[in-house]
């Protein structure tokens, strides 16, 4: 089914009764081509490109609980392309494009909204480091400009200007960055996938994985096993757990980050905005919320819940940058499993046995790279050589010391 | 307008104080309640039933509650920039002044322009949005989405700064219990009395809960007088703190509970010096959860006018503050706890004209029109409640007039707080509702006592409160005393559960966010059937009351659909807070000026006595500049600072750098393996430069480090990492080493130091000192203990400007003291001091790394310190620095960079690309990490990383800086810009 | 959370900074091990979801590094050691 405003209006006036299941709920066949671990947004889109854009089929994402339930449902929405690293920037870049064609290619309104982001500048230092990082996106195809202090007052007057601890000096803006309704990604692809013949499994956990002389022949569920050529996992936070159903230990912690949302407000910020001497950045959703977040709390954790000292000190932040907050209210915080990688950045890579195929190490920065990251797998998967964008994000780059650090903070996951 | 609706005193004088008139506004009118009221109370006194307008269709609506579950009535409280949004007005305390006006609405609350949204309904179903605005891919930001943001939100933030305070606390408690109602009065009566340390917090202004809004008796007294005794036993009690109008708002990990304090909200501003809120973190040992319970309403068509409300609600306004609702008043139940509103409410001489009860075989309730069987189908009123149809159990419809009508579907327990620690509920059939997974759903042990454990009487509030208090105790040692519990009603639970009226177009579940049975079909029907999509898909539940009143009855008419019991259909997981938190009782102190402390340098008082410009550096702030009368420019001063040192003497406050003392017999065996090179030779009295690693081979931290004695140490850390550092090394001893002989201390604040550098240098300082520091008894390297007239002191001839040049240490609080002494002995020198300007100036010049190359991605070999990473000996970092992707011949190396016509301008961070090539990642070999304009040279100069920039001396490349715009043709050269044989600093 | 100190008694996590898995005591001797044991040792985790042995430095207190074994999918403290005895008995010495 094909949605529009056209759609909409005859099912209005004929009492809603023609609008059809956004997917179906197949049982699993005892084998397909392609299985994808994950049905969150880098599984779906996965399996999504995988129909669409390298015709392929036989093609089933198991899912252990409902789809889109993991970071994909639980982030703060921001999609951006500013990074520094050759090893990423295009890969961002690259998704970025997709975002921007995203809606009419899946036929789903996931409200790409590209009102700009800020990252705010308080010292000399963060100027040069700006300064260096936009000229890296714009050699690299994206789009930046340096804001200096009067230019971002006159965007959000409302920043503390005055009585700052740390001064706003200016700010490195992308005007292409923004938001995207996140729940909406993950049902675009959902919908999409379903609709080219990829069956998308609920409620169907993987407990093991078969693997003979070194080559993947199925993974065991909780609804038996599926027989599979090829195995694909993107379960983010679940990384090292299922790797570990074949022998490996990843490069990987799993940690809980906080995100949280206001009461519903009258438009009051337009952008998105980072606040870089605090751990603070927030925009507004459509509904109204304010969406903001902070550092991650920082000890491994399972647990989708996170604790005070990390929502008191994003809130400062929040209190420090836009004193007007005080009398808006939080109306709820919630927690999410970062698969926090060694370096900060993503593994989209091979495994030692054959069939097995890894994409994680997201950190909390995996929303904005939803479209790339399955555009990518799905090419590994499918031709069995990485996407010119991710030739980087090898499992191999810690041992030959090519690390793609964007912090500069080395093998601690919780600093990234 | 008078209170046309407060019921007469003899009938019901509730616990207000109708003595003492409070004068306040809504909308610009003015009325009047009595202390005691809330917003909602002393509105609906006066007759009006309509507060507020519903998010998605505009719809107009009243109060559903009485109490913190209220998804309608919601207003801009105050004005001004004291302005909040969203205030439910059923929680408001009322205050004489009092102003709140309506909001999502425009032009007015009676008549809004976006209600044509109602009318269009049918388009607007859930997630309608999802489907269309998509072509032309453009208008989505400049058309469609602009509407809509406007035509969403609730309320309106005042864009002012927040004039209130808020504070922060820590209180610890063995037993923290949480609602101050009949269980939880009864556990802190018993936990109280046997001398633990307990904390009674309730969110409302009036500890009793439910006691005060019902009419029941304990013992000999009423509810209300009971609390009331129990309350002042329960303040004379040293060990108990009894926090009234405190939301525990989250509960966390280890019995650590958030819960905020409305200080001040019930005045009309905060007295001087106090906080209009306390945000506190409760410390408990164990936990009673005495939430209560919430009243859930039935849906049907048009079930959310003003006038309709939870039937319990109905009732409080009648017992607690006097008010009818209505004149004539109907009511809706599946259960009996629905015919005690009918009850309470004709005791109070209001009209009830009927019970409608959905159970055909209910007991029949004397002197009311009970219709049993029946249900309401709809209802009439554009503003508010004017009729009801009724479906009697034959079939046959009725209009019946009412001005109000009480719905009951049952109660739900509070689970929310148990719910934070993702304690999945539990259903239980024989009162139709989740109740919290109780005894060890947290990690410190949680206790659930009365409603909010599924026990629904009076009687069973009493008894589990008592009997979760005497548990606790017990885990804690506590004897608990036997309790005298009075006598209480003890009503069971009867309920037929009945969740919609079937066949209804809209009928309401989500008020707040227009979520209809209608919607929930639409889910059902597009396989949107787990309850995450439902929530997600449909926004149930997502409104600022989390769907207190409506969660339950969404996954019943979801469970409905497919066939499901509700508890297979799922729960929705309650997050924080329990209710909304205003973000200035999070953010507490830290605002401002104050949101994170200042650290001072000894010379901070001198240097603003001089009118010094100052930098944030971490949490220092370090002396940028100090301007002089005639220099307009920052530039003139820095320029000036950095000659003046060259040609005679400066001196630079470097208090800041990280200082550890590291003692012992391995102290040297240490330093060898926490720094890539080599310590333990380091003569006494000399001092090296040492390079610190990461585990990962890239650098950590660099700076000398001085043998003060044969096992004493002194290591100089970089300003940023000296804190990194410390806990490195500490891991490195502890974890690592334990049994070497090595002892640390942080001494960053203990010692005050000072760097003069220029070719007088020794002259100057040598009129301070005691000992001789000629060049003979003090050489370059040389570090010692010294003396300053008689003043302990360290001394370290060590240079990062390039000139002869020593740092100085005395005491910190002799600093002060130093600066003014150097600065006196240095007149005869025209001693200047310098900022982090000039410093920074100075060590470019001389092609010193500092934080911009000292980024966590560069190597020694980057840095050009290849040849420093032994392989004598192991070191953290030695190994993994030689992976091959680290140790490449034409990987990034530090270069320097000046423009080839010395009058062009550049800019850090610009790129270096090659003569001639496209302005592409492809041509991109390197960028510029620092940048100063070199005095000296009279010209711009730079340090840089560059591909294969050991072989590129001499080449002509361009900085380009896409951003401004800028193209600059430069050429590679030595990184050391000045004095590269180091002649000066060992003069 | 709360952190039971082996000397000091329970202090706020809030206090402690983390470095991460316990199994960083074990760092392979420089100038016998190989890049390969190095790499598994620096980016290599078991990452368990469960009882998770781990590292907390006490930087607003006493400066102890402690190991502390934690459950990472409930957040239940099941033990707190000093990280130097724990070191020793892991066989750690100079």
């Amino acid at each position: 089914m094909r949605y529009s405003g056209f759609r909409i209006l005859k099912e209005a006036l004929t009492g809603h009764k023609g609008w059809t299941p956004a997917w179906r709920d197949p049982e699993p066949q005892a084998s397909y081509d392609y299985v994808i671990v994950g049905g969150g947004g880098h599984g779906l889109a996965t399996a999504y490109y995988l129909a669409k854009e390298f015709r392929q089929a036989r093609i089933a994402v198991l899912e252990k609980g409902y789809l889109g339930g993991g970071n994909v449902g639980r982030n703060t929405t921001i999609i951006r392309s500013n990074y520094l690293l050759d090893g990423n920037e295009p890969f961002y870049e690259f998704s970025l494009k997709l975002w921007e064609g995203l809606e009419q290619d899946f036929n789903y309104n996931a409200m790409v909204s590209q009102r700009g982001i800020i990252n705010l500048i308080h010292t000399d230092a963060a100027r040069d480091a700006a300064t260096r990082r936009g000229n890296a996106m714009i050699l690299n195809g994206a789009d930046a400009e340096l804001l200096n202090r009067d230019q971002v007052k006159a965007m959000y007057p409302f920043l503390n200007f005055d009585d700052a601890r740390f001064p706003i000096k200016g700010a490195l803006m992308q005007r292409r960055g923004g938001t995207v309704r996140h729940d909406a990604v993950a049902w675009g692809y959902a919908r999409g996938a379903d609709s080219r013949g990829v069956d998308l499994i609920q409620n169907c956990e993987v407990t093991g994985m078969r693997i003979e002389n070194g080559r993947i022949l199925g993974v065991e569920t909780s609804r038996g096993f599926i027989g599979a050529k090829k195995v694909g996992v993107a379960v983010a936070g679940s990384s090292s757990r299922v790797m570990a159903h074949a022998g490996m230990r990843l490069p990987i912690e799993s940690h809980v980050l906080q995100a949280f949302v206001s009461e519903g407000l009258k438009p009051l910020i337009d952008g998105v905005m980072t606040f870089g001497a605090g751990h603070f950045y927030v925009s507004q959703s459509d509904k109204g919320g304010l969406v903001f977040g902070g550092d991650i709390d920082g000890y491994n954790s399972y647990a989708q819940r996170g604790n005070l000292p990390v929502i008191e000190d994003v809130i400062e932040g929040g209190m420090a940058l836009m004193p007007m907050l005080g009398r808006a209210r939080l109306l709820r915080a919630w927690g999410g499993i970062m698969d926090m990688s060694m370096d900060g950045s993503p593994i989209i890579d091979r495994t030692p046995v054959e069939g097995l195929y890894f994409n994680g190490g997201w950190c909390y920065g995996g929303f904005k790279a939803t479209p790339a990251s399955g555009w990518c797998f799905a090419h590994l998967l499918a031709r069995d050589e990485p996407h010119p964008t991710a030739t980087a994000y090898r499992f191999d780059r810690f041992l030959k010391g090519l690390m793609i650090d964007e912090k500069g903070q080395g093998a601690t996951p919780n600093l990234h | 307008m008078s209170q046309t609706h407060r019921i007469d005193a003899k009938l019901s004088a509730g616990q207000v104080d109708r003595s003492r008139t409070l004068r306040f506004h809504f909308d610009g009118v003015a009325y009047a309640g009595h202390p005691g009221d809330t917003l909602a109370s002393a509105l609906l006194a006066n007759g009006v039933r309509l507060m507020g307008r519903s998010f998605k269709y505009h719809r107009p609506r009243g109060p559903i509650s009485a109490g913190s579950e209220e998804p309608n009535a919601l207003v801009e409280l105050r004005s001004g920039a004291r302005q909040e949004p969203n205030t439910r007005a059923t929680v408001a305390e009322l205050f004489d002044g009092l102003t709140a006006q309506s909001q999502n609405r425009w032009p007015s609350l009676r008549f809004d322009a976006l209600s044509i949204n109602d009318r269009l309904n049918s388009f607007f179903t859930a997630g309608f949005y999802y489907k269309t605005f998509m072509w032309p891919a453009s208008f989505w930001e400049k058309v469609y989405e602009p509407i809509i943001r406007r035509a969403a939100g609730l309320g309106t933030l005042n864009r002012q700064e927040d004039p209130d305070s808020y504070d922060k606390g820590f209180l610890h408690c063995d037993v923290l219990i949480i609602g101050a109602g009949p269980a939880g009065l009864a556990a802190a009566l018993t936990a109280g009395r046997s001398g633990a340390r307990v904390i009674l917090a309730d969110e409302d202004f009036r500890m009793g809960g439910r006691l005060n809004a019902e009419t029941f008796v304990l013992g000999e007294a009423s509810g209300a007088d009971w609390a009331k005794a129990a309350v002042a036993e329960l303040a004379s009690l040293p060990n108990v703190r009894l926090m009234a109008r405190t939301t525990v708002v989250g509960t966390f990990d280890h019995g650590i509970y958030g819960a905020v304090e409305r200080v001040s909200d019930h005045l009309l501003e905060p007295l001087p010096g106090k906080p209009r809120q306390t945000f506190w973190r409760i410390y408990s040992k164990r936990a009673i959860l005495a939430g209560g319970a919430t009243e859930r309403p039935i849906a049907f068509e048009n079930n959310d006018r003003p006038g309709i409300m939870l039937a319990g609600a109905l009732r409080a306004y009648a017992n607690r503050w006097g008010v009818a609702v209505g004149r004539r008043v109907a009511i809706f139940t599946n259960n009996d706890d629905g015919l005690r509103s009918a009850v309470d409410l004709a005791a109070k001489g209001v009209d009830v004209v009927a019970i409608i009860d959905s159970r055909a075989d209910a007991t029949l309730l004397p002197g009311i029109r009970h219709l049993r069987g029946a249900v309401v189908t709809d209802t009439a009123g554009r503003l508010g409640l004017s009729q009801v149809t009724v479906r009697h159990a034959d079939g046959r419809s009725e209009t019946i007039g009412v001005e109000a009508l009480g719905v009951s579907g049952g109660w739900n327990p509070v689970v929310n707080l148990t719910s934070h620690h993702r304690a999945k509920p539990v259903w239980r059939e024989d009162i139709a509702a989740f109740v919290p997974a109780g005894g060890e759903s947290g990690l410190a042990p949680t206790y659930v006592a009365g409603a909010a454990g599924g026990d629904l009487s009076t009687h069973g509030a009493l008894v589990t409160g008592n009997e979760m208090a005497r548990r606790a105790l017990e885990d804690l040692g506590f004897a608990a005393r036997p309790s005298d519990l009075p006598r209480a009603e003890d009503a069971p639970v009867v309920l037929q559960p009945l969740w919609h009226v079937k066949g209804a177009k809209r009928a309401w579940i989500d008020q707040q966010n227009d979520v209809t049975v209608k919607d929930i079909k639409l889910a059902h029907q597009e396989n949107f059937t787990a309850v995450e999509h439902l929530k997600r898909y449909t926004t149930l539940g997502m409104a600022t009351d989390q769907g207190k009143t409506s969660n339950v009855l969404g996954l019943a008419v979801m469970a409905e659909l497919t066939g499901k019991t509700i508890p297979q259909t799922g729960t929705t997981i309650y997050r924080p807070p329990y209710t909304p938190v205003a973000l200035g009782a999070l953010g507490g102190r830290a605002r401002g000026r104050d949101f994170k402390p200042f650290r001072l340098t000894p010379s901070h008082k001198w240097a603003a006595e001089q009118g010094a410009t100052f930098v944030e550096v971490g949490y220092w702030m370090r002396t940028q500049w100090v301007p002089r009368a005639s220099e307009t420019e920052w530039r003139q001063s820095v320029d000036r600072e950095v000659l003046a040192t060259r040609r005679s003497v400066g001196i630079c406050d470097v208090t800041t750098l990280g200082k550890i003392d590291i003692q012992g017999t391995d102290a040297g065996v240490f330093l060898d393996r926490v720094y890539a090179n080599t310590f333990s030779t380091l003569a006494v009295g000399k001092c090296r430069y040492g390079l610190m690693l990461r585990e990962d081979g890239m650098v950590f931290d660099d700076g000398t480090t001085a043998r003060m004695a044969p096992n004493e140490y002194v290591m100089t850390t970089t300003t940023a990492n000296a804190v990194a550092v410390f806990r490195h090394l500490e891991f490195c001893r502890q974890c690592l080493w334990p049994d070497l002989d090595v002892q640390l201390i942080s001494t960053t604040e203990a010692w005050a130091q000072f760097s003069v550098a220029g070719p007088n240098a020794r002259n100057l300082l040598q009129k301070v000192v005691d000992q001789d520091i000629s060049d003979a008894a003090f050489p370059y390297m040389a570090a010692g203990s010294i003396t300053v007239g008689g003043l302990r002191a360290r001394l370290f001839r060590i240079s990062f400007s390039g000139e002869l040049a020593y740092e100085i240490a005395v005491p910190t609080r002799y600093g002060d003291a130093m600066i003014r002494k150097l600065m006196e002995a240095g007149a005869e020198f025209d001693a200047v001091v310098y900022g982090t300007e000039a410093l920074g100036v100075m060590r470019v010049e001389k092609g010193h790394v500092a934080g911009n190359e000292l980024n966590g991605t560069s190597t020694a070999l980057n840095m050009g310190l290849g040849k420093m990473v032994s392989r004598k000996k192991d070191s953290i970092g030695m190994v993994l620095s030689q992976r091959e992707g680290m140790s490449r011949d034409d990987g990034l190396r530090l270069v320097g960079v000046k423009p080839v016509d010395p009058a062009d301008a550049l800019k850090a961070g610009s790129h270096l690309l090659k003569t001639g090539a496209a302005a592409t990642v492809q041509n991109d070999d390197g960028w510029l990490t620092s940048l100063v304009w070199s005095p000296h040279l009279g010209h711009y100069i730079a340090l840089a990383y560059l591909k294969n920039g050991a072989n590129r001396l001499g080449e002509t490349m361009r900085a380009v800086n896409l951003l401004a715009g800028t193209d600059v043709a430069v050429e590679i050269v030595s990184p050391h810009f000045i004095d590269p044989e180091g002649e000066r600093l060992r003069g | 959370m709360i952190i039971n100190h082996p000397i000091l008694g329970p202090r706020d996590a809030q206090e402690f900074v983390y470095l991460g898995d316990a199994s960083l005591i074990q760092r392979p001797d420089g100038m016998t091990a190989s890049i390969e044991a190095f790499h598994d040792y620096t980016y290599l985790r078991d990452n368990s979801a469960g009882p998770h042995r781990e590292l907390w430095y006490h930087e607003q207190g006493d400066r102890s590094w402690l190991v502390v074994t934690r459950n990472t999918l409930t957040h239940e403290i099941l033990k707190v050691e000093l990280a130097r005895d724990v070191a020793r008995a892991e066989g750690r010495s100079r």
